[in-house]
């Protein structure tokens, strides 16, 4: 099978049923994807697929057959920050931080379809991403920062 | 300044000004020096100035024994060194080192003792003594108990100061000029012409000088860092999903292992069978593990679903299989043979309430058991080899891993390696090691081949160590406007004897955390009684962010704020006036002009106050609800904590505020229960939490300068549930007494 990962396509000899977060893991190696409870009820996997947020613990690696695949990696690296995480950097927004490459992938989806979201737009929007150290406050104001600088950008 | 000059030999000689009690735990092998865990280590080139600092040709590292979950304690502990040192913080590596009795936690033990925290008379600080000469014995790494600020706080400074002015000394003897003429700045020592000696080429030379242990400790005008907004040292890898935690971990040839271990914690499985798993692909074999099974496969997915194949029966639960079971337990709890302490014994309540008679008020409260839950499940990889293991774990007291983990091998304790790691949050889950042993075990069974254990989230949730279960009972009396008479007895497991005992440690006499957040608070009620019931037969639980006060927190203030209301006096008035500390007073009154205490609200919006005083910190907490058709909102949260001083101010406020929310996320809808001997709720789908909509605007400050240095991982939590319930009170009339909230009300 093949997978087509932030631009690069990888070969995988995985079951059609393996969810795409551990072909990622495990079989591609990209760690900054995260697993936190396996039934899309948490977030902490949220990837891209053709520009829309998924869980990727419940996206099969058989259903992605030509798809474009976005992981954290994919938005922006240490040395050249997506806006999203620049504006995450600037806020401080993680603690322990296991959630963040979720709530960061979620966010871009957000921003891509609504780039000046109202707070009610990113309750809706981020409601599915779970944030154990109560990082809310300042997710809502990076997504507002990295708007407001995407849009400065523009 | 002087006094510091003694500081540096009380620290690092350990011990000289310990109160001198001696008496028990072992007190000679407390005088005897500590070795130096990381001259083993050491390469040629190298030079170890102190456990702390570690400088070689390659750079500076700072070891910060302390794990971060989340908190934050790598910058802090780096921070604080590099202050002394003279060094940036983008100029040093940070490396959480190896266990080692060098490390043990001066702090904690401060807390195990049954004294107010606060209490300097003599019987306390003798007692602080003792117990320090115990947790030397023990050799007690721990993360816990929001001890690592007040622990470092010294003497992480005077490992910087040290290894500063030892570097000095080999400058000016390398050079000739004098000590005093020379200056640091910058990761360097600076001659009086400007030439700059890089700490890094000054190791070698270090090395070879008497270390200089009388220094001097800067004045808090001269700091570069402490105090200031210091970007987190692990800021970017953070935002960036490069940051490597346990899970993340992949040595070359790594297998990876799933269990399934007895939910009901009774033995090894009364049957099973694993035919289907061992037939799946990937699946190298499946092992017996104590208490439960293991799975090895080629990856994570597929150890996964072939631990999901296995059927396996369970022998039944030594505590109740129904929560009736441990409720029953807990009411019929409040006896006379059960009391394990009365901390808090002021006047004569009897006498009281017998005189209040008809108006005595009442109560009764509940709160649930509770899962730590962390977005990183259990993970960490073992290799065991000849005569040596290396462990990679996020382990909160690395040195019982160390030990479990040459108990199972059959190794010494030497033989060991804890390479602790990051954690993806833990709120105490941490502290607990038995899937570090089980990783052991089928390391053993694999030897020479790194094994990667990763619990599947249900199966981290059906074995945590949960949060105790508590109830108490409240009577209370008020007259002319006032609160005359408070009683509460609280009933729970001990948390301290379920943990320790899983160590094999049996620690003597009352658990202070029964009513820690209660029987400790600094209320001066004329008279006022708190009393511990230690419950026996309950499931077995572990220390949860905040322990006994998580529990207590909610019931003493809730209790208070209905005595208040029963008086027809004002929440914060009432509160400022029965409190007996000035820092709590001053927290108080923060809070109160923070949100502007009093001001008129609109109909169906309402103020509680929530406060507790824990790990020797005063927090005070103003939650405004508003009810709307969908349910209770929580709009917003004012919080105000006495810390002493304020390390890193950013973090500070990220921490405090992330504690409420943590508090008022589980205060809201969270709750363990368990139902034919196992728990219930297996995922987050079921043990739900505060989400994004819910979150409130949260606003922090900090009130310094009127107590000890104090650490703000734990103290936020205990008043949010307490506040929240106030408040609901206060917006509503309804009064509820049992968490989570969401059994009596919904919340928007």
């Amino acid at each position: 099978m093949q997978f087509k990962v932030n631009g690069t396509v990888h070969e995988a000899d995985v079951e059609e049923d393996m969810p795409l977060l551990w072909v990622l893991r495990d079989v591609i190696g990209l760690k900054g994807t995260k697993y936190g409870c396996g039934v899309a009820a948490c977030g902490a996997c949220t990837v891209m697929v053709n520009g829309e947020a998924v869980r990727s613990c419940q996206t099969l690696a058989g259903d992605l057959a030509g798809a474009e695949i976005t992981t954290i990696e994919g938005l922006g690296t240490p040395g050249t920050l997506h806006a999203i995480q620049a504006a995450w950097v600037e806020h401080q927004v993680a603690q322990c931080g296991y959630c963040q490459s979720g709530q960061m992938m979620q966010a871009a989806s957000l921003l891509a379809v609504t780039p000046k979201p109202t707070d009610a737009e990113i309750d809706e929007a981020m409601e599915g991403n779970l944030c154990r150290c109560g990082t809310y406050p300042r997710i809502r104001a990076a997504i507002h920062a990295a708007a407001a600088s995407i849009q400065q950008a523009g | 300044m002087g006094k510091f000059g003694k500081i540096a030999r009380r620290t690092f000689l350990i011990g000289s000004a310990a109160i001198a009690g001696g008496v028990a735990f072992g007190y000679f092998k407390y005088k005897s020096p500590v070795a130096n865990p990381l001259l083993g280590d050491l390469k040629p080139g190298q030079a170890a100035l102190t456990p702390y600092v570690l400088i070689d040709g390659t750079g500076v590292t700072l070891i910060t024994p302390r794990m971060d979950m989340g908190q934050g304690v790598y910058s802090l502990q780096a921070m604080l060194i590099a202050e002394e040192l003279d060094i940036g913080l983008d100029q040093v590596r940070v490396d959480p080192g190896m266990p080692s009795p060098a490390y043990y936690n001066t702090a904690l033990s401060h807390e195990a003792v049954p004294f107010d925290p606060r209490d300097t008379s003599m019987m306390a600080e003798t007692m602080r003594g003792v117990a320090d000469a115990a947790m030397k014995f023990m050799g007690m790494q721990m993360t816990g108990g929001s001890t690592t600020t007040p622990d470092g706080y010294e003497k992480l400074r005077i490992a910087g100061a040290v290894a500063r002015e030892t570097l000095k000394a080999a400058a000016a003897k390398r050079t000739g000029v004098a000590v005093a003429d020379l200056k640091t700045e910058g990761g360097a020592v600076v001659l009086p012409d400007g030439t700059r000696l890089d700490y890094t080429t000054l190791a070698p030379d270090a090395a070879g000088v008497e270390p200089v242990t009388e220094v001097t400790l800067r004045e808090p005008e001269a700091w570069r860092l402490i105090g200031k907004d210091v970007r987190r040292i692990d800021i970017v890898a953070k935002s960036t999903g490069t940051q490597v935690y346990s899970i993340d971990l992949e040595p070359e040839g790594v297998v990876h292992a799933a269990v399934r271990l007895n939910p009901r914690r009774s033995g090894a499985p009364a049957s099973f069978d694993a035919s289907a798993a061992e037939a799946m692909r990937g699946v190298e074999k499946v092992l017996p593990v104590t208490g439960g099974l293991a799975v090895l496969a080629d990856n994570t997915w597929r150890a996964f679903q072939a631990a999901d194949a296995i059927t396996v029966e369970w022998p039944a639960a030594a505590y109740p299989a129904e929560m009736q079971g441990h409720w029953d337990l807990l009411s019929a709890g409040f006896t006379k043979d059960n009391v394990d302490a009365t901390p808090r014994e002021a006047g004569d309540v009897a006498a009281a309430l017998v005189r209040a008679g008809e108006a005595v008020v009442n109560a009764e409260y509940r709160a649930p058991y509770l899962a730590h839950a962390p977005m990183e499940p259990l993970a960490m990889t073992v290799l065991v080899g000849e005569g040596r293991a290396d462990v990679w774990a996020a382990a909160q007291a690395p040195r019982f891993a160390q030990a479990n983990v040459a108990k199972v091998l059959g190794l010494p304790v030497e033989a060991v390696h804890v390479h602790v790691q990051m954690a993806g949050g833990s709120f105490g889950h941490r502290l607990e090691d038995d899937a570090i042993r089980v990783a052991a075990e089928i390391a053993n069974q694999v030897k020479g081949r790194p094994v990667k254990l990763t619990l599947k989230r249900e199966e981290d949730m059906a074995t945590d160590y949960p949060r105790q279960i508590a109830m108490a009972r409240a009577e209370g009396a008020v007259a002319d406007g006032k609160v005359v008479a408070f009683d509460l007895g609280i009933a729970m497991p001990s948390v301290i004897a379920s943990q320790m005992g899983r160590q094999g440690m049996n620690i003597p006499g009352p658990d202070s955390q029964i009513t820690a957040g209660a029987g400790d608070q600094p209320f001066a009620i004329p008279d006022y009684r708190v009393t511990g019931f230690r419950v026996p037969g309950l499931a077995p639980v572990s220390s949860w962010r905040s322990v006994g006060a998580s529990t207590n927190g909610f019931f003493h203030d809730s209790f208070l704020d209905e005595l208040i209301h029963a008086a027809g006096a004002d929440p914060l008035t009432e509160r400022i006036r029965l409190m007996d500390d000035p820092e709590g007073v001053k927290v108080l009154e923060t809070v109160g002009e923070m949100c502007g205490w009093g001001a008129s609200l609109p109909k169906g919006t309402g103020r509680g106050i929530g406060f507790c005083r824990s790990f020797g910190v005063p927090v005070a907490e103003v939650i405004e609800v508003r009810q709307t058709e969908a349910g209770i909102r929580i709009e917003k949260i004012w919080i105000a904590a006495g810390v002493g001083r304020v390390i890193d101010p950013q973090n500070f406020a990220n921490l405090v505020a992330g504690g409420a929310i943590f508090g008022l996320s589980h205060a809201m809808s969270s709750e363990i229960t368990y139902a034919d001997g196992m728990v219930e709720q297996p995922n987050f789908d079921a043990y739900e939490g505060m989400r994004m909509p819910q979150a409130p605007v949260v606003e922090v400050k900090a009130v310094e300068g009127l107590g000890r240095v104090r650490g703000i991982g734990e103290p936020p939590v205990p008043p949010a549930a307490a506040a929240l319930a106030n408040a609901i009170f206060a917006a509503t009339g309804q009064r509820i007494r049992e968490l989570p909230l969401s059994k009596s009300v919904d919340f928007a």
